[in-house]
């Protein structure tokens, strides 16, 4: 096709001819569609459903216009968590906008992930540091579901299992305490929300922990340090959740007294976007480092003692840890925590003190307003929000509205949150709606607490203080970017994660402000676009998956999960079968799909696998008859972990709902099956979509994910509800906002709406052939792990490494190290097997970087050749030394080995050579003693020397 | 006093300290199983423990290993050295890298472990 009009054109990458070329390779038919036939199982396929057809880049554009048009324009200072704020333009051009970071994966390959690596270390820098703690990790899900895992980690310290009260500020945000409560009750954490110091008094002897709002939810300061002091003399710990621009003005949470700190970036740089994405944070004093939830960078040396940055203290982590993790958290929210940094960087702790000056003096000048006007001010301490009572209340705030300005008006209080983007002629105007007349933002502006004015300066980091300057931040930025490989350099082959195209024209949305400047609480009629939009991706999604309703709640596929899990308890509750607790879990599953459900408080059985990674039907029949009434789900994923259409899945979701059980399905595979079959005929009751893999989210070096689940009609009464639900479902909430993360769903909406049904299950059909096309070229090399009865892989394929520890001394981490040299991100490595490469091409890639990458594992092979041929010595050769940065071969020293045959294996790679910027890294010493914020005096951004 | 040490099946071992109180640790060949150690997790003192129970965690960069009470009582001593420094347990891991003491709730039948030579052979099948 010489004019690639239609969008699937650009999605999928072979063309006709190359499409072509990949059948002939594998014998797989005519066309696409004879090919699908024959790789995907007659037991399975599905004709494609429909779905309107496809259009435009440019048509969908203008659709997604008319969507935002029925959002609102009005300004929300509605507050409780969430606040307007400016993205400096060079952020959104740099950092938001550049492939360099929103297409880059998670930084577990850390030596060509340093640039993003530093600038989480930033991010991490910049909570700790802010809230007088010694650590912080890279981010949660948002500020509610950081409340709740700080409550989790603090539970599981506990000295004293007899303490299971966790105290809670009643003045803290409504969806905090709707999160904290559905994540208590599974655990048997017994809430008690606490009106004053002496009820938090009255129960300490039986908490193991209290949260404090700080500033709370209705505006007020408290000077909480004694009641810190007297629950820490009782074994007490507090977590203080904050807000880190009141925190430029405010004593810290850590010199009050606190032990955790939890809450949102948000503000800082991060659109509203009807709820986010948004980086939840969590800082907490040293004692707690390996019991923290989440991804947490350190500082390590390399091979040559450069510093380095890593992904540290992963043993606490699902993937390692499973049912015992301390959280079933994975995708997180790097690039919200990215921004976030940047906008610190950007604005220095001077410019961010100025925000936070004026946000105030704007607030205390609508105070002074407001009060002329007959308002009464209910809290004399406050940061941004002011909490007013007034007897016709309801009357000012829709005469607010009216102007053009959202205020929360709750229990005849009037609240409202001022913010860096309210300009003094918006206050004039909201003053003047309200019967009040401005008289200027308040001059010479008193500390927000006479007490509590913060003594410590913040951010006095270089990093933060160096780069204030258009252009030194400019550098800055392209310095970290240049230091990492994401797929605006090569494919990024990991298996389980589906690294597929994320279209320019998809992402249009979140440069727009009627998409992005929603509050997640504003009145329906402001979200109406927004509304309007998730249902009819909804609809799409139930379609193409065989479901009948979905939540968009959840944030990230584990929390996808989490909320699958719970509608299963909660099924199983409604019937009476409270005593259901027994989840069974395929020992090749994730190790996110135990983790949830210990969440649960689900007690997790394995199942052994059989030859393609399926359930092994045989030890299923026994685990279930040992389960006996007690047996509540089977999680599994599909296709199977391995990679493969497996045959048991039918047959393994009857035996279970026979015993009473219900079945979730992993939908980590889901781009095996789009447009080709129906999951939800196949026997799963219920299954989470990553919208990050299947639907063209970017995963933003680690985050944002989307994980909504889809489910059968019998399950729609246990999906998650929301405190501003409508329908009366107000229980049961597990993000802080309805739609998670609002803003990312015009993303997966274009996607599917530019492709069309055809375009979809074409996608699929090449993600499928792009594997076996790769499979069929690699396992001449490479030991295939795993193969079906047919012959055919799903979308990815698993090589087997092992044989090559004993021949030649090289190992699996060898391997990835070595295609860092070549210019790649490696393949998923050791899962679902020890020692393995899980290797996936996604529909997105051309035959000619399939090809690309081919040839360079084959290089790799070759090279493992010479060394169990003892050409090269085990010690000393390209692999065990991989990768090579440029420095290391120019110092002179002495190798078995050329500085041509370590940089330039291949002819091609000397066009657009990608150097790693240090050598393979020290885990060991990470691990042993680690570092997780930057020194005042370290420099990460100008390189690694 | 290495000869004295009784081993179990868990690749931990034990050793009269006097008192009815035993030593334990992990023995050189769990050592190198796991790798490098990065990080222990003691039990607290006092802690009442039966036997077989999951007490305390060897972690790697890469794993996290439960280590069991090989015989029933109460934890009265930990070696808190190893928190400062984990790598004891690969260096020396029957001498400065014990783990913790046990004070015997009852007897303990020495049959019910293995010496040195019984351990290896198993090892070696």
């Amino acid at each position: 096709m010489a004019e690639r009009s239609h969008y699937r054109d650009r999605h999928i990458g072979p063309d006709a001819a190359e499409l072509q070329r990949m059948l002939a390779a594998v014998d797989g038919g005519a066309d696409l569609e004879e090919f699908i036939e024959r790789a995907v199982p007659a037991s399975i396929l599905a004709p494609a459903p429909e779905l309107p057809a496809p259009l435009s880049e440019q048509e969908a554009l203008d659709e997604l216009e008319r969507y935002a048009s029925d959002n609102g324009a009005h300004k929300p200072l509605l507050g409780l968590g969430f606040y307007g704020s400016v993205m400096p333009a060079p952020i959104r051009r740099l950092l938001l906008e550049n492939p360099s970071w929103y297409t880059a994966y998670t930084p577990y390959q850390a030596e060509i992930s340093q640039g993003r690596l530093e600038l989480l270390l930033c991010f991490q820098t910049m909570v700790a540091d802010l809230c007088g703690l010694d650590m912080a990790n890279a981010s949660l899900l948002d500020e509610a579901s950081a409340a709740a895992e700080a409550m989790i980690m603090l539970w599981r310290v506990a000295p004293d299992a007899k303490r299971a009260a966790f105290l809670v500020d009643a003045d803290t945000h409504p969806q905090n305490i709707a999160v904290l409560r559905t994540r208590a009750e599974p655990c048997g954490i017994d809430l008690r929300i606490c009106a004053d110091a002496a009820d938090f008094q009255k129960h300490a002897d039986q908490a193991f922990g209290a949260l404090l709002s700080y500033p709370c939810s209705s505006g007020r300061i408290v000077d909480w340090r004694k009641l810190i002091a007297e629950l820490r003399e009782r074994k007490v710990p507090t977590v203080a959740c904050t807000d880190l621009l009141a925190l430029m003005l405010l004593e810290s949470p850590g010199a009050l007294g606190a032990a955790v700190a939890v809450g949102s970036a948000q503000r800082f740089g991060l659109p509203l976007g009807a709820g986010g994405p948004h980086a939840g944070f969590i800082a907490c004093e040293k004692a707690y480092m390996r019991k923290m939830p989440g991804r947490i960078v350190g500082i390590a040396p390399d091979s040559e003692g450069r510093m380095a940055f890593r992904l540290s203290l992963q043993t606490r982590e699902q993937h390692i840890r499973r049912d015992r993790a301390t959280s079933n958290i994975c995708t997180a929210q790097s690039l919200p925590a990215m921004i976030a940094a940047a906008y610190a960087i950007y604005h220095g702790p001077a410019g961010l003190r100025s925000i936070a000056e004026r946000v105030h003096a704007t607030a205390r000048g609508l105070a002074e307003a407001l009060t002329a006007a007959g308002c009464k001010l209910v809290h004399q301490d406050y940061f941004d929000t002011l909490c007013l009572e007034h007897p016709e209340s309801q009357r000012l705030a829709d005469q607010a509205a009216e102007a053009g300005f959202d205020l929360r008006c709750a229990d005849g209080r009037l609240c409202l949150s001022c913010d860096e983007t309210v300009s003094e002629a918006e206050a004039a105007r909201l003053a003047k709606a309200c019967g009040g007349k401005w008289t200027g933002a308040a001059a010479d502006s008193p500390a927000p607490h006479a007490e509590l004015a913060r003594t410590a300066a913040p951010l006095q980091h270089k990093v933060f203080n160096a780069n204030t300057s258009e252009h030194a931040f400019m550098r800055l930025l392209r310095r970290l970017a240049a230091k990492d490989i994401a797929l605006d350099r090569s494919m990024i082959p990991l298996g389980s994660c589906t690294m597929k195209l994320n279209a320019a024209t998809a992402m249009q949305t979140l440069a727009s402000a009627r998409w992005n400047e929603q509050h997640p609480f504003a009145p329906p009629a402001r979200l109406a676009g927004m509304n309007a939009l998730a249902a009819e991706l909804g609809e799409f999604l139930t379609r193409l998956t065989g479901f009948d309703a979905v939540s968009f709640q959840p944030n990230a596929g584990s929390q996808g999960e989490y909320a699958g899990l719970l509608a299963i308890r909660g099924w199983h509750r409604d019937q009476g079968e409270n005593g259901r607790c027994v989840c069974l879990i395929p020992e090749s599953a994730h190790g996110t799909n135990a983790a949830s459900a210990a969440m649960v408080g689900m007690e997790v059985q394995n199942i052994a696998v059989d030859a393609e990674g399926g359930v092994d039907l045989e030890d299923l029949r026994a685990k279930i008859d040992a389960a006996g009434a007690r047996l509540a789900a089977m999680m599994v994923t599909y296709p199977s972990t391995c990679g493969i259409y497996n045959e048991s899945l039918g047959t393994a979701c009857e035996l279970v709902h026979k015993a009473g059980g219900l079945v979730y399905m992993d939908g980590a595979n889901l781009n095996a099956l789009v447009g080709v079959a129906l999951p939800g005929k196949l026997g799963p009751d219920i299954m989470h979509i990553n919208l990050h893999k299947t639907f063209c989210i970017p995963h933003g070096g680690g985050g944002p994910g989307a994980g909504p689940v889809v489910c059968t009609d019998q399950l729609r009464p246990f999906l998650p509800g929301h405190w501003t639900a409508a329908d009366g479902r107000t229980d049961g909430g597990i993000s802080a906002a309805p739609l998670g993360s609002g803003m990312l769903l015009a993303i997966s909406w274009a996607y599917i709406r530019m492709m069309g049904a055809a375009g979809l299950r074409a996608a699929t059909g090449t993600a499928v052939l792009a594997a076996n096309y790769m499979q069929r070229q690699l396992e001449r090399k490479y030991r295939l792990a795993f193969t079906s009865a047919s012959g055919w892989c799903a979308h990815e394929f698993v090589l087997d490494l092992s044989e090559f520890k004993d021949s030649a001394g090289v190992t699996v981490e060898d391997v990835a190290k070595r295609l860092i040299d070549m210019g790649f991100h490696a393949p998923t490595v050791s899962f679902p097997q020890a020692n393995c490469l899980m290797i996936e091409p996604t529909e997105s890639e051309g035959i000619a970087e399939l090809d690309r990458f081919c040839e360079a594992l084959a290089q790799i092979r070759a090279e493992i050749d010479k060394v169990a041929q003892g050409e090269w010595p085990r010690d000393d050769n390209p692999l065990v030394n991989a990768p090579h940065p440029a420095a290391d071969l120019l110092d002179g020293s002495a190798r078995s080995y050329t500085a041509a045959q370590a940089a330039y294996p291949l002819a091609w790679i000397k066009d657009d050579k990608y150097w790693p910027p240090v050598s393979r890294i020290d885990q060991v010493k990470g691990d042993r003693s680690p570092q997780l914020v930057l020194a005042p005096d370290m420099d990460p951004a100008p390189g690694a020397s | 006093m290495s000869e004295e040490l009784r081993y179990t099946k868990e690749h931990e071992w034990l050793v009269p300290v006097g008192d009815g109180v035993w030593r334990v640790g992990v023995s050189d060949y769990a050592q190198e199983q796991l790798g490098d150690i990065v990080a222990v997790e003691l039990p607290t003192a006092d802690a009442a423990v039966t036997a077989g129970q999951a007490c305390a965690v060897l972690e790697s960069v890469k794993s996290a290993s439960d280590i069991y009470a090989p015989i029933a009582g109460t934890i009265v001593k930990v070696n808190d050295q190893l928190e400062d420094s984990p790598e004891k347990v690969n260096e020396s891991p029957t001498t400065e890298g014990w783990l913790f003491e046990i004070k015997a709730e009852g007897e303990v039948n020495q049959n019910d472990f293995m010496d040195l030579a019984t351990y290896q052979s198993g090892l070696d099948g």
